[in-house]
């Protein structure tokens, strides 16, 4: 069934979501090639967070299917928090777990999901935190640390049962400007480690440096897509210049 | 499912397989949960009815005639508990909401407030219902206050009123707590006074925080009104009901008792878990 070398790791067609009467997926379709770097950008609203937590089965979606490594993931039968163990997901107020350290953080999947022995867990979660230049501040708690070092501490706690496919949200988009730029920095760090990523945001100098695929989300659907040079700097579609000579103004 | 195709989408064949299927599991848990609660009360009824006493203990617990006797003198009781908790409830709110905004007061100044308050709580926290009961019912009108009514009822209601303010302005603190520092730094930036800012900032949402548990609180006490009934004098669910026993010594009375205050806090449970459900349907709806 699920073929670990096939370069397609997720694909999502005919994706419908619906709150109400709200239809904020009308119809996505979209496909991530292993090691590829997916950024959506769209007006508020458009659906890129919804997108998201459908592809994470935290949303059920409407109608369509999800393909995650070769498997329909939208199938009632598949267990969703089996597959969301395959997927890290890191969200724009990063959610720390405040009660915990930041090692406990880091390690809670691993422990509790993963089942690692709690000082296996330890070593990998301290690989994890050095990784992301975090390593000093393990035992430190989550609510003592910048806006940018919890975000960075919410990538390594995602990243740290190694996920097929990194679903990063909207992650800059509480920090203050001064931090952005230590977790674009991360981000790039992964994406040129081959981690196959979709993210969302609202930053474009970021998504031409670091996207493979640019999506641009309107009306419930992928309106335009291709290259960063293809959609940032030459887009063909009315809406996609209007949207990002707005952003820019 | 739904019908809100307000954009004329018609499910695939693929959606409506998967909604068959998931129809089709909730009609299985729903048969299960049925066969599963039939076989366990079956069970045990059976073990009930199959006893060696059981002969006996219908006749005593279970009479209809001695209910059907019995009811009007229990229900009109059961008024008087109905009444005895309103009141309560009105007066606890109000005793309460002072004491925890006295233990939430900052600064010097209001350290004896706060002693106050603290005491204040450590002591009816402490001391069981039953014994405040006792203490103010037999004890208070022997105060001979000029100006306090002498009736049981009256130091009865002042018992719960005390105990449970102790508990309910626990509850109010930890809802005043709960409301983020930020909001009152938003409050008095716009000019708002400490106190005005209490008023309209953060008992607000406090309020509704904590709402869920006051309920709870509320379900209790309308069963521990009937704790009354250990001074004699108020003839309330329980004490009638203790009366019509007395006539006979079957204890029918004392079921149908139970009966009906099961069918007083039923209602407000269920309102309870609603509230709660609405309230938590808001809260994740937040931004974190």
């Amino acid at each position: 069934m699920s073929d670990p070398t096939a370069n397609t790791v997720l694909e999502m067609s005919g994706v419908r979501k619906a709150f109400g009467s709200n239809v904020v997926l009308s119809g996505v379709d979209l496909t991530v090639g292993r090691g590829e770097c997916v950024v959506l950008i769209g007006a508020s609203g458009s659906g890129k967070s919804t997108l998201l937590r459908c592809a994470n089965l935290l949303e059920t979606v409407d109608d369509g299917v999800i393909t995650f490594e070769g498997e329909d993931i939208t199938d009632p039968r598949v267990d969703g928090d089996r597959v969301r163990s395959r997927m890290g997901l890191v969200f724009q107020a990063y959610n720390l777990f405040p009660h915990l350290s930041v090692l406990g953080n880091v390690t809670l999947a691993l422990r509790k999901v993963q089942g690692v022995a709690p000082a296996e867990a330890e070593s990998r979660g301290l690989a994890m935190l050095d990784r992301v230049g975090l390593a000093e501040k393990a035992r430190a708690r989550p609510d003592d640390l910048s806006g940018g070092q919890q975000q960075r501490v919410a990538i390594a706690r995602a990243l740290v049962a190694n996920p097929q496919l990194m679903l990063l949200d909207e992650v800059t988009s509480a920090l203050d400007p001064e931090l952005v730029g230590e977790v674009l920095d991360l981000l790039s760090d992964l994406k040129g480690e081959g981690v196959t990523m979709v993210l969302n945001t609202h930053e474009m100098g970021f998504a031409r440096d670091v996207a493979d695929t640019v999506c641009f989300l309107h009306d419930g659907v992928v309106h335009e897509t291709g290259t960063p040079a293809q959609v940032i700097d030459a887009p063909q579609q009315e809406r996609t210049r209007a949207f990002l000579s707005r952003i820019r103004a | 499912m739904r019908s809100t195709a307000v954009d004329g989408w018609q499910p695939s064949a693929i959606q409506l397989e998967r909604e068959s299927w998931r129809r089709r599991q909730a009609t299985r848990s729903t048969a299960i949960a049925a066969a599963s609660t039939l076989l366990v009360f079956g069970v045990v009824g059976a073990l009930v009815v199959t006893s060696p006493g059981w002969e006996r203990v219908h006749e005593t617990y279970f009479n209809w005639d001695k209910a059907v006797d019995s009811f009007p003198a229990v229900a009109a009781g059961l008024w008087v508990n109905v009444k005895i908790m309103a009141i309560s409830a009105v007066a606890i709110v109000i005793v309460s909401l002072t004491i925890a905004v006295m233990r939430t007061t900052r600064g010097p100044l209001a350290f004896p407030l706060r002693l106050l308050g603290t005491v204040y709580v450590d002591v009816f926290r402490g001391l069981p219902l039953l014994l405040v009961i006792f203490l103010l019912g037999f004890g208070g009108p022997a105060l001979d206050l000029t100006g306090m009514p002498r009736s049981a009822l009256f130091w009865g209601c002042a018992s719960l009123v005390l105990s449970y303010s102790a508990y309910v302005a626990e509850v109010f603190r930890a809802g005043i707590e709960s409301v983020h520092q930020s909001q009152r730094l938003a409050g008095r930036a716009l000019g708002l006074t400490y106190a005005q800012t209490l008023r309209h900032v953060v008992l607000p949402q406090a309020w509704r925080r904590v709402l869920p548990a006051l309920m709870n609180d509320l379900v209790s006490l309308q069963k521990d009104s009937g704790l009354i009934a250990v001074l004699g004098t108020v003839i309330d669910a329980i004490r009638a009901a203790q009366i019509e026993t007395a006539r006979d010594f079957n204890y029918t009375p004392y079921v149908v008792a139970g009966f009906l205050f099961i069918c007083l806090t039923v209602p407000m449970a269920r309102l309870t878990d609603w509230f709660a459900r609405k309230q938590g349907f808001h809260a994740a709806g937040g931004m974190l």
